[in-house]
């Protein structure tokens, strides 16, 4: 169950003055059940590729599969892709229209053609996927806090039991509990369903945290794709394309600088702590 | 998938039209038009077109932009043409089936298609050599002797503007939403009517709230910044009269006298 990008670039307004290349001969291959990190700064192509995996976006040139079907072949459908890959756009609490949360969770299922009991099921056991109570099943969405509002949205997808799912920067406008909450339970549903997750952020904090791999986008090309540890190690290269290494990772490198005797490929609060420890111990 | 609409098509340079207050170009489209339907010879049409060619000339605009608003007439300008030709009576030039062509038709369906042609390509170089907000600045100008009848011109000003500022973000909004509920399995183009019309609810509810939310953040940024209305209130680029606006006056008086003159003193 893998996507696979081969050779593809996307233009916007080709053909006209105003052409630009969002998308530059992308290659990247998603196996099952990965987590993957996409970074990059603003333009560098992020959205537009993640647009690209569920068919919403037609690449001008090279092709996309799907478990080795190419997805814009005559004859594949696309409104299956889209049950299958999830995309959780940036800010999703604003597709919400429904007159109550459970009504709104409904749609992608009622969308899949399924009975009315496995679209009711289905909504019950994504709501309760992001952990909102039940007593908020039959209000209407625009009475939830912004973060509630998140997690609704994010359940409306996960109803349509994706095997992908792609999250746009989940964590945006949220305070620092809110985004912990929203992350650890994406975290816990990839360890309970094997679910593959593409998490495109603009925190590497948040990203060196959880993913088992990270693809940075620079002006429409991969400029890596590799394990954090070995990406951050480039945070000089990183900062040249407006990002940056995990804070702790400066802090390391700081202390470093100043004498004390640690490693600095740490990439989290927990292993520079215990990194801070093993030093001070030896 | 939506591209912005340019409203209107601004096409910017720098030309004499360009850099007239738009209350004389909003009065003498105004003036254009009426004196397209005041003249009834084919002098009178063949002055206003002289005045058109040289104001086109002018405003240093290509002459495509003109035709494209034509687009949106050709429908009406050929049944306009088809009705006058066929069914007006008078001395018949020949006939086919049942239809009979007449002198009088041809001449009434020439000066109906000349003057939507010019009607369309008069008010097509105002709104290409005048950006939408200097439109609406002009417009509340001209209009603010209604305030004294009480019309509430300024808000209407304002409320024009800020939708003109609104459309291309509400544009871009749409597309997010649309993209959004497709990737939710949304099918916006299969169906009967009946159905389209339904599948639009996941698209407009959002989409009003989102409108609705906008306003009120807005409304907050304004009142938070002293807005209170028209009354009192300065411009930072008051719209006054120069040199050349008032030589264009005398010009636009000048084309309507002699038009309209020669336009109805004959009849060819």
């Amino acid at each position: 169950m893998a996507i696979i990008l081969d050779h593809v670039s996307h233009i916007y307004e080709e053909g006209t003055t105003m052409e630009v290349a969002a998308l530059k001969d992308v290659s990247l291959v998603i196996p099952d059940g990965q987590f993957i990190g996409l970074i990059g700064h603003t333009g560098s192509g992020k959205s537009t590729l993640v647009q690209h995996l569920n068919g919403l976006m037609k690449p001008t040139s090279g092709h996309i599969y799907y478990n080795g079907a190419d997805i814009h072949e005559e004859g594949f459908k696309k409104k299956e892709l889209r049950s299958k890959v999830g995309l959780v756009f940036q800010y999703p609490e604003h597709q919400l229209f429904e007159i109550d949360v459970f009504s709104d969770v409904c749609f992608g299922p009622k969308n899949m053609g399924l009975t009315e009991k496995e679209v009711q099921l289905r909504a019950y056991a994504a709501l309760k996927q992001v952990g909102l109570e039940d007593d908020y099943f039959y209000q209407s969405p625009f009475d939830l806090s912004g973060g509630q509002k998140r997690r609704v949205a994010i359940a409306g997808v996960l109803a349509m039991k994706p095997e992908v799912l792609i999250l746009d920067e989940p964590t945006a406008g949220l305070d620092p509990k809110g985004r912990d909450e929203i992350l650890d339970q994406i975290a816990a549903l990839r360890e309970e369903t094997g679910i593959t997750v593409i998490l495109v952020s603009h925190s590497m904090d948040d990203v060196a945290k959880y993913v088992d791999r990270i693809v940075v986008m620079n002006q429409g090309s991969v400029m890596y794709d590799d394990e954090p540890r070995n990406v951050f190690r480039y945070y000089k290269e990183l900062e040249a394309v407006g990002l940056a290494a995990p804070q702790v990772t400066y802090i390391m490198q700081a202390l470093r600088e100043k004498g004390f005797p640690v490693k600095t490929d740490i990439i989290t609060i927990e292993e520079a702590r215990d990194e801070i420890l093993r030093a001070l111990r030896n | 998938m939506l591209r912005d609409i340019t409203l209107g098509q601004y096409y910017q340079t720098d030309s004499v039209i360009h850099k007239l207050d738009p209350r004389v170009k909003l009065v003498a489209t105004f003036v254009f038009i009426i004196s397209l339907f005041l003249v009834d010879n084919f002098i009178g049409y063949l002055l206003a077109a002289a005045f058109l060619v040289c104001m086109v000339k002018i405003s240093k605009v290509p002459f495509r932009y003109m035709v494209k608003g034509m687009k949106s007439i050709v429908f009406l300008l050929l049944i306009a043409v088809f009705f006058n030709l066929f069914l007006t009576p008078g001395e018949p030039l020949f006939s086919f089936w049942k239809l009979t062509v007449t002198k009088e038709g041809v001449r009434l369906a020439a000066m109906m298609a000349i003057r939507l042609v010019f009607l369309i390509i008069g008010s097509s170089l105002m709104t290409l050599t005048t950006t939408p907000n200097n439109l609406t600045d002009g417009m509340e100008k001209l209009m603010s002797p209604l305030k004294r009848l009480h019309v509430p011109v300024h808000e209407v000003a304002m409320m024009m503007s800020i939708a003109l500022r609104f459309i291309p973000i509400l544009l871009e909004e749409t597309d997010k939403i649309m993209k959004a509920q497709i990737a939710r399995g949304a099918d916006f183009e299969s169906g009967n009517l009946i159905k389209k019309a339904k599948s639009l609810v996941p698209l407009l509810v959002p989409l009003f709230i989102s409108a609705f939310r906008r306003a009120n953040d807005l409304a907050m940024a304004m009142e938070a910044r002293c807005y209170r209305g028209g009354e009192h209130r300065t411009k930072m680029k008051p719209l006054i009269y120069q040199k050349r606006d008032r030589l264009a006056y005398v010009v636009l008086l000048a084309y309507a006298v002699v038009c309209v003159y020669f336009g109805r003193i004959f009849t060819i």
